[in-house]
C-alpha cells in the first residue's frame, strides 16, 4: 500500500517541535511532583540546578568536564546504534580505557617527556576501549551472546579489575583506599584553562570526535554500510555486505571513543584511577543518544543539557538536603516521555490513516 | 450444519479478491474449492474462518445469519480451519497444544484431556504421541493434531487449505480416511486445493474460482477437461516464436535436494543455457523459491551438485555466486531485497563497488536520477524506499541489477505491479536475454509465464514434473501438470 | 578468619538467596509470557527504598512489603505498556527505567539514609527447627525466606500443572496462535508482567527489611537485578533450574566472605564483585554448549550429551516480540 508522500521539511520540524514541547511539559510536571513528594521546594531546586551549572565560569568548567566524556561516549554509541546494536558495555569500555591510560602514565612519573607519555596514554586508552569492545563483539558474533549480556558481564569484569588494581598492584603507598591510586605528578595532567578547570585538549578531542563522527557516518562507506545493515540485515547479501564484520567495526569505533573518554577522565579530571572512574557516563550516553534521536548534531546539545543537570544537582545536597540523583530522574524521565509522546503521535496518525483506508 | 455463502465480497483497496462468491455446502459432504494461484480461494476461506472480515455479503449457518469477526468467534459457531502454515506451539508437547484454548482456571485437567485425546486418536486411527514435542512432528502429524483439536472444540465445518502440500503419501491416505469418516459422521469438510486428483478422490462436489468469482461447479463424477477449463479459462492461441539461439551451459543442478518452505525440493536435475528465459510454474511454495535460492547460492543443497560454468559451487559461500555474475531477487522486496530506511540514492551508493573510503555521493545521485528516469520509478532520489509503492520498489530492485550478470533469478518479479509496469519489466528482461544472460523467474500467473518464457518448468510438491519448450506445449497441458495430472 | 561451619554456610546461602530467588522467579514468569523486563535492577532499588520508608513511617512491616509489591508491579506495567500498546522497544524502555528508578530511589530515600529501621523478625518453625542440619538450614529463618522457598514449587506447579500456566506459556511461545484460539495475548502479557514485577518488588523489600536491612547509597542490593536477568537465562526459563542458579550465586557470595578471611591480601571488593562476571560468563558456556559444532562433537557420547542437556535453553519463542494486531 503506498504510504503518504513524504511530508515537507517544515511539517516535520513543526511536528518535532510540538513533540519536544509536550515532552518538556510532561517531564516538568513529573519532576515537580517528585520534588513535592520529597518535601522540597521545586522552584528552588530548579534554581539551584541552573545556578550550580551555569552560574559561574568555574561551574561551567565542571559542566565541560562532564560534557567531554559524555559526548565522546555518545559519538561512539552512534556507530553501534546505527547498526542496531545495544552497546551497554560502553561503561566497561570507558573503564578499560582509563586502566590502559593509567598503565602508560605510570611509566612517565619520573618526569621525562611528559607530553609523549600523555599522548601515548591517550592512545592506549583508545586501544584499551576498542579491544574491550571487541571482546563483547566477538562474544556476540562467535558466541551468539546478546551484546547486552556480554556488555554487562564485561562491565562487571572491568569494575573488578579496577578494584583489584587499586587495592592490589597499583595501591597507593600506605593504606589502599577507595580514593584510588596515587595521584599523578602535575606534568602528567592535561593542561587547564584559567578560570574554567577544563582541559582545552580534551575539549578539542570532543569537538573533533563530533566532527569525525558526523563525517564518517555521512561520507564514508563504513557509515553507509552500518546504516544499511542496521536497516535490514537480511538484505545484506544483495549488496555483498558482511553483517558480522561491520558489527565488529562498529564496536571498535564505540570502544575507541569510550576509551578516549576514560583517558580524559584519568588524565584530565581525576589524575589517577578511582573506582568510579567511568562515573556512569557510559550508561548516560546511551540515554543521550536515545533522546537525541540518534542524531550526531543534537547529541552534543543533549549531552550539554545532561551535563548541566549532573553538575547542577551537586548543589542539591548542600543547599536543600536533597540527593543529587535528581538529575538521573530527570534524564530518564525525558527519554521515557520522548518515547511516549512520539509513540502516541504515531499511533494517532496510524489510526487516522486506517480510518480513511477502509 | 448447512452452510451458505451469499455474494461474498472481499476487497483490498482496489483489488477485488472475492467479487461476489455464492456457494452452498451441505452437511455430511466434502466440498472442494478449486482454482489456480490468486483465484481467491484462500481469501474466501479466511473470510469464512473469521481470519479477515468480509467487505460485503452474508453467511448463513442453518438458515441463520452468522456474523463473526475473529477466528475464535467462528470456532464458537462451529467453523474451524486448518491453515497452510500451522499455528501451533513447537516447543510444547502434543497434549499441551491440544489443550490450549480449551481449558481455563487452576484445576489440572490434563488427565481428562489425555483421555479425550487418546480416544480421538483411536477414532481416526492416527499415530500421535501425547508427550512428544510438536517440533519433532512432521507436517502431516501436525495437521492431524490440529484436526483433532478443532474437533475437540466442537467444530462442525472443517476447512483445509492446501493440506496435501508437503506431506507423505501415507499421511495423505490417513488424512483422506479421516476426512471421509468426518463426512460420514455428518460434519462438513471444505477442501481448498489446486490438485485435481485430490479433488477427484475425495470430494462429493466441487466449486471452481477464478479471478475472484465462481466459474462453475460440478458434482462427482468429474470431467478433468471441463474442470481445467473452469480453473484456467480457454487458452488463447499462443504466438509462435522462433526458437532462439542459446549459448553455453551456465548452470547445472544434478540430483539436488534441499529443505525449505513446505515442500523443499527433491531430485532436481536442470541445466540452464545462456540467453534462455525460463519460467517456473506451479502452486506457490512447491519448490520454486527453494530452486531459485539454490541457484543463487543463498541456501546450500543437502545433496547433489551445482555447477556454474563448469565449476562446482554447491556449498560455497554466496559471494562466489555473486562474483560469477548470478543475481537473485526475492519476492519480499522490503524484507530481503531493499533497505527500508535508506533512500534511493543511498541504495545506488551501496551498489558502487569502487574502492575508496569516501562515498561517491555525486555519482550515486546522478545514477539515481538516471535510473529513476529510465525505469520510471515514481519517487525522488531522496525518497525513502519504504515510502515507495510495491511496483516502484520492484522497478528499483530491477534497476539495481548490473548489466554484466550471467544469470538472473527472479522470484515473482511482477507481483503487485500494474499491467503496464509488468509489460515493461518483461521487455527489460528480454533485453538481458538478447545479451546472452539467462533469466529464470517464478510466477503464479500461468498465462504470463506462457507469454514470456521460452522454456517452462512445472513444480509440483517439491519436484519438477515437467520441463518443456513453449512451442512443444499448450496452456492446458501446463495446467494439467500444475494440477498434478501429468 | 571465619570458622568454616557447613551448617551456617548452608543456612547463610538459603537466607541470602531469598531476594535473588524472588526476583529471578518473578522475571522467569514475565519472560515466559514473552516480555523482557530490563528494569529489574532499578526496580529492586526503588522497591527496597519504598518498603523501608513505608515501614519506617507506618511501623508496619506488612505495609512495607505490600508497598514494595505495588511499586514493582507498576514499574513492570510501564515496560509492558510501552511495549504492548505503544510499540516501543522493550529493551530501550527497560534500560531507561532501570537507571531512572534507581536514581528515584536514591533521591526519595535520601532522608532515610542510614536510619535504623525495622527488620523482619526471625520465625523458626517449632519442632522442625530441631532437626539436625536441615533444621538450621531450612527451618530457622523468617517468613520472606520461607516464602521464597515455597515459591519455587508454587511457580513450577502453576506453570506446568495448571491450565492458566499453560496459557502463560503459550503466549510466550506463539501469540498469533493464541489470538486464533481466543486468548488475548496483550492482556495476558500485561498481567504476567505485573505479576513478575510484584515478585521483584517483594525481592527489594526482602533486601531492605531482611537480608541487608536499611537504606543507604549504596544499599548493597545493587547489581542483583542484572544477575536475576542472567539467572533466568541460566535457568533456561524454568523455575526450578533458575532457583538452582540463584542458590549457586548466593553460594558464591557467601564463599566470597570466607575467602576474604583466607586471602586477606586480596581486596574485599573483588570478592564482592566477582560473582557477577562469573555468573554472566556461565552464559558463554551455555551458549557454546548450544553450538552446532559442539552438538555434532557430542553425538554418540551419551554422558556428555546428558550434561549438555542440563544447559539446554528453551527460550520462549516469541520472547521480546509482542503480538501486533495489525
Amino acid at each position: 500500500m503506498p504510504m503518504d508522500v513524504t511530508h515537507t521539511k517544515r511539517d516535520i520540524i513543526l511536528r518535532r517541535t510540538r513533540e519536544l514541547g509536550l515532552t518538556v511539559i510532561v517531564v516538568f510536571a513529573f519532576t515537580t511532583v517528585i520534588l513535592l513528594l520529597a518535601g522540597a521546594p521545586p522552584l528552588d531546586a530548579y534554581y539551584h540546578i541552573m545556578k550550580g551549572s551555569l552560574g559561574s565560569w568555574v561551574k561551567l568548567g565542571h559542566v565541560l568536564k562532564a560534557w567531554i566524556p559524555l559526548t565522546l561516549c555518545a559519538c561512539g554509541l552512534l556507530f553501534t546504534f546505527r547498526i542496531g546494536l545495544w552497546n551497554i558495555g560502553v561503561e566497561g569500555q570507558v573503564m578499560m580505557g582509563a586502566v590502559c591510560t593509567t598503565f602508560v602514565l605510570r611509566f612517565g612519573t619520573d618526569g621525562h617527556a611528559p607530553l609523549l607519555y600523555l599522548t601515548l596514554a591517550c592512545a592506549a586508552g583508545v586501544v584499551g576501549g576498542a579491544v574491550w569492545a571487541l571482546v563483547a563483539g566477538f562474544l556476540k558474533t562467535k558466541g551468539g551472546i546478546h551484546e547486552i549480556f556480554a556488555g554487562l558481564g564485561l562491565n562487571f569484569v572491568a569494575q573488578a579489575i579496577i578494584l583489584w588494581l587499586i587495592f592490589g598492584p597499583w595501591k597507593r603507598p600506605g593504606i589502599a583506599s577507595m580514593s584510588g591510586t596515587e595521584m599523578f605528578p602535575r606534568d602528567l595532567w592535561l593542561a587547564y584553562m584559567p578560570h574554567m578547570r577544563a582541559s582545552p585538549v580534551a575539549l578539542a578531542c570532543a569537538i573533533a570526535a563530533i566532527i569525525a563522527t558526523a563525517l564518517m557516518l555521512r561520507y564514508t562507506r563504513v557509515g553507509l554500510y552500518l546504516k544499511a545493515l542496521g536497516s535490514n540485515e537480511r538484505a545484506a547479501h544483495m549488496f555483498d555486505l558482511r553483517p558480522r564484520f561491520y558489527m565488529l567495526v562498529a564496536m571498535i569505533c564505540a570502544g575507541g571513543f569510550a576509551g578516549l573518554a576514560g583517558s580524559v577522565q584519568v588524565a584530565g579530571v581525576y589524575h589517577r584511577l578511582i573506582p568510579a572512574i567511568s562515573s556512569n557516563y557510559g550508561y548516560l550516553a546511551l540515554l543521550v543518544v536515545m533522546l537525541a534521536n540518534y542524531n550526531v548534531w543534537i547529541s552534543p546539545a543533549v549531552a550539554f543539557f545532561f551535563a548541566c543537570l549532573n553538575v547542577g544537582s551537586i548543589q542539591l545536597p548542600m543547599m536543600l538536603q536533597l540527593d543529587s540523583s535528581l538529575s538521573g530522574v530527570i534524564q530518564g524521565a525525558l527519554v521515557l516521555a520522548a518515547l511516549a509522546v512520539h509513540a502516541w503521535h504515531v499511533r494517532t496518525r496510524r489510526m487516522a490513516e486506517r480510518a480513511d483506508y477502509d | 450444519m448447512l452452510l451458505e455463502l451469499h455474494n461474498i465480497h472481499k476487497h483490498y483497496g482496489a483489488v477485488k479478491a472475492n467479487n461476489g462468491v455464492t456457494l452452498t455446502i451441505r452437511p455430511g459432504t466434502i466440498h472442494g474449492v478449486l482454482g489456480e494461484n490468486g483465484a481467491g480461494k484462500s481469501t474466501l476461506m479466511k473470510v469464512l474462518s473469521g481470519f479477515v472480515t468480509k467487505t460485503a455479503g452474508t453467511i448463513l449457518i442453518d438458515d441463520n445469519v452468522a456474523e463473526y469477526a475473529t477466528p475464535a468467534e467462528a470456532q464458537r459457531r462451529g467453523i474451524g480451519m486448518l491453515y497452510q502454515e500451522p499455528l501451533d506451539y513447537v516447543e510444547l508437547t502434543v497434549l499441551e497444544n491440544f489443550m490450549i484454548g480449551q481449558t481455563r482456571g487452576l484445576k489440572n485437567e490434563m488427565h481428562d484431556f489425555r483421555e479425550r485425546f487418546h480416544s480421538l486418536v483411536a477414532h481416526f486411527n492416527f499415530t500421535l504421541e501425547a508427550d512428544e514435542m510438536v517440533k519433532r512432528l512432521t507436517v502431516g502429524e501436525r495437521q492431524q493434531l490440529e484436526i483433532l483439536r478443532l474437533l475437540s472444540c466442537g467444530i462442525e465445518i472443517l476447512i483445509l487449505d492446501e493440506p496435501t502440500t508437503g506431506i507423505t503419501d501415507d499421511q495423505k491416505a490417513s488424512l483422506f480416511r479421516a476426512l471421509k469418516q468426518l463426512a460420514a459422521e455428518g460434519k462438513s469438510v471444505i477442501l481448498v486445493s489446486h490438485k485435481l486428483q485430490d479433488a477427484e478422490a475425495l470430494c462429493d462436489a466441487v466449486t471452481v474460482l477464478r479471478d475472484g468469482v465462481v466459474t462453475g461447479s460440478m458434482d462427482t463424477p468429474y470431467d478433468a477437461t471441463t474442470l481445467l477449463a473452469m480453473m484456467f479459462g480457454t487458452p488463447p492461441s499462443s504466438p509462435a516464436r522462433a526458437p532462439a539461439d542459446y549459448g553455453e551451459e551456465i548452470l547445472r543442478l544434478e540430483n539436488v535436494s534441499a529443505p525449505g518452505g513446505r515442500t523443499g525440493l527433491s531430485q532436481c536435475r536442470v541445466a540452464v543455457r545462456q540467453g534462455e528465459m525460463i519460467g517456473l510454474a506451479g502452486l506457490e511454495g512447491s519448490g520454486q523459491g527453494v530452486f531459485l535460492r539454490l541457484a543463487g547460492g543463498i541456501a546450500p543443497p543437502a545433496t547433489g551438485t551445482i555447477e556454474l560454468c563448469g565449476k562446482a559451487v554447491h556449498g560455497r559461500d554466496h559471494h562466489v555466486f555473486k562474483k560469477a555474475g548470478v543475481v537473485f531477487l526475492p519476492t519480499s522486496r522490503l524484507e530481503e531485497g531493499l533497505m527500508p530506511d535508506l533512500s534511493i540514492t543511498e541504495h545506488f551508493a551501496l551498489q558502487d563497488r569502487s574502492r575508496g573510503v569516501v562515498v561517491r555521493w555525486q555519482a550515486a545521485l546522478e545514477t539515481a536520477r538516471l535510473k529513476i528516469k529510465k525505469f520510471r520509478v515514481r519517487g525522488t532520489p531522496d525518497s525513502v524506499v519504504e515510502s515507495l509503492s510495491g511496483g516502484n520498489q520492484q522497478r528499483l530492485l530491477l534497476s539495481l541489477l548490473s548489466k554484466e550478470s550471467i544469470l538472473l533469478l527472479l522470484e515473482q518479479p511482477t507481483r503487485g505491479l500494474d499491467v503496464e509496469s509488468a509489460l515493461w519489466v518483461w521487455q527489460h528482461l528480454h533485453k538481458y536475454c538478447l545479451r546472452k544472460t539467462a533469466v529464470v523467474f517464478s510466477s503464479s500467473d500461468i498465462e504470463e509465464i506462457f507469454m514470456v518464457a521460452d522454456r517452462i518448468l512445472v513444480f509440483f510438491d517439491g519436484r519438477i514434473v515437467q520441463d518443456v519448450r513453449k512451442q512443444d506445449t499448450t496452456i492446458s497441458d501446463l495446467a494439467r501438470a500444475i494440477a498434478g495430472k501429468v | 578468619m571465619i570458622e568454616f561451619n557447613i551448617t551456617i554456610l548452608c543456612a547463610g546461602v538459603v537466607a541470602g538467596a531469598a531476594p535473588i530467588l524472588l526476583a529471578t522467579l518473578g522475571e522467569t514468569i514475565t519472560e515466559k509470557a514473552g516480555l523482557i523486563n530490563l528494569s529489574l535492577d532499578g526496580t529492586i532499588m526503588l522497591s527496597a527504598m519504598t518498603s523501608f520508608v513505608i515501614t519506617y513511617e507506618t511501623g508496619s512491616i506488612m505495609t512495607g512489603f505490600i508497598a514494595a509489591a505495588v511499586v514493582g508491579a507498576l514499574v513492570a506495567a510501564v515496560v509492558a505498556l510501552f511495549s504492548i500498546y505503544l510499540n516501543q522497544s522493550q529493551v530501550a524502555v527497560g534500560f531507561v527505567l532501570t537507571l531512572m528508578t534507581r536514581d528515584l530511589a536514591y533521591f526519595l530515600g535520601n532522608p532515610y539514609s542510614r536510619l535504623q529501621g525495622a527488620c523482619v523478625a526471625p520465625q523458626p518453625i517449632p519442632y522442625l527447627k530441631d532437626i539436625p542440619f536441615l533444621g538450621d538450614v531450612l527451618f530457622n529463618h523468617n517468613i520472606p525466606i520461607y516464602f521464597s522457598i515455597l515459591l519455587i514449587g508454587a511457580c513450577w506447579w502453576y506453570m506446568y500443572r495448571t491450565p492458566r500456566g499453560l496459557i502463560l506459556r503459550s503466549v510466550g511461545e506463539n501469540p498469533q496462535a493464541c489470538f486464533a484460539r481466543g486468548i488475548d495475548p496483550k492482556r495476558i502479557q500485561m498481567l504476567y508482567a505485573m505479576c513478575g514485577g510484584l515478585l521483584v518488588g517483594l525481592a527489594g523489600a526482602t533486601f531492605s527489611l531482611c537480608t541487608k536491612p536499611g537504606w543507604g547509597r549504596p544499599q548493597g542490593a545493587e547489581g542483583t537485578g542484572w544477575i536475576a536477568l542472567a539467572l533466568v537465562i541460566f535457568g533456561g526459563w524454568h523455575p526450578i533450574r533458575a532457583a538452582i542458579g540463584a542458590y549457586l550465586f548466593a553460594f558464591l557470595q557467601v564463599i566470597g566472605i570466607y575467602l576474604q578471611g583466607w586471602f586477606p591480601s586480596v581486596p574485599a571488593q573483588v570478592f564482592q564483585v566477582a560473582p557477577f562476571p562469573l555468573m554472566i560468563f556461565t552464559l558463554l558456556i551455555i551458549n557454546i554448549a548450544q553450538h552446532e559444532s559442539v552438538r555434532t562433537w557430542s553425538d554418540g557420547k551419551a554422558a556428555v550429551q546428558s550434561i549438555l542437556k542440563i544447559f539446554s535453553q528453551n527460550m520462549p519463542t516469541a520472547l521480546g516480540r509482542p503480538y501486533r494486531s495489525d
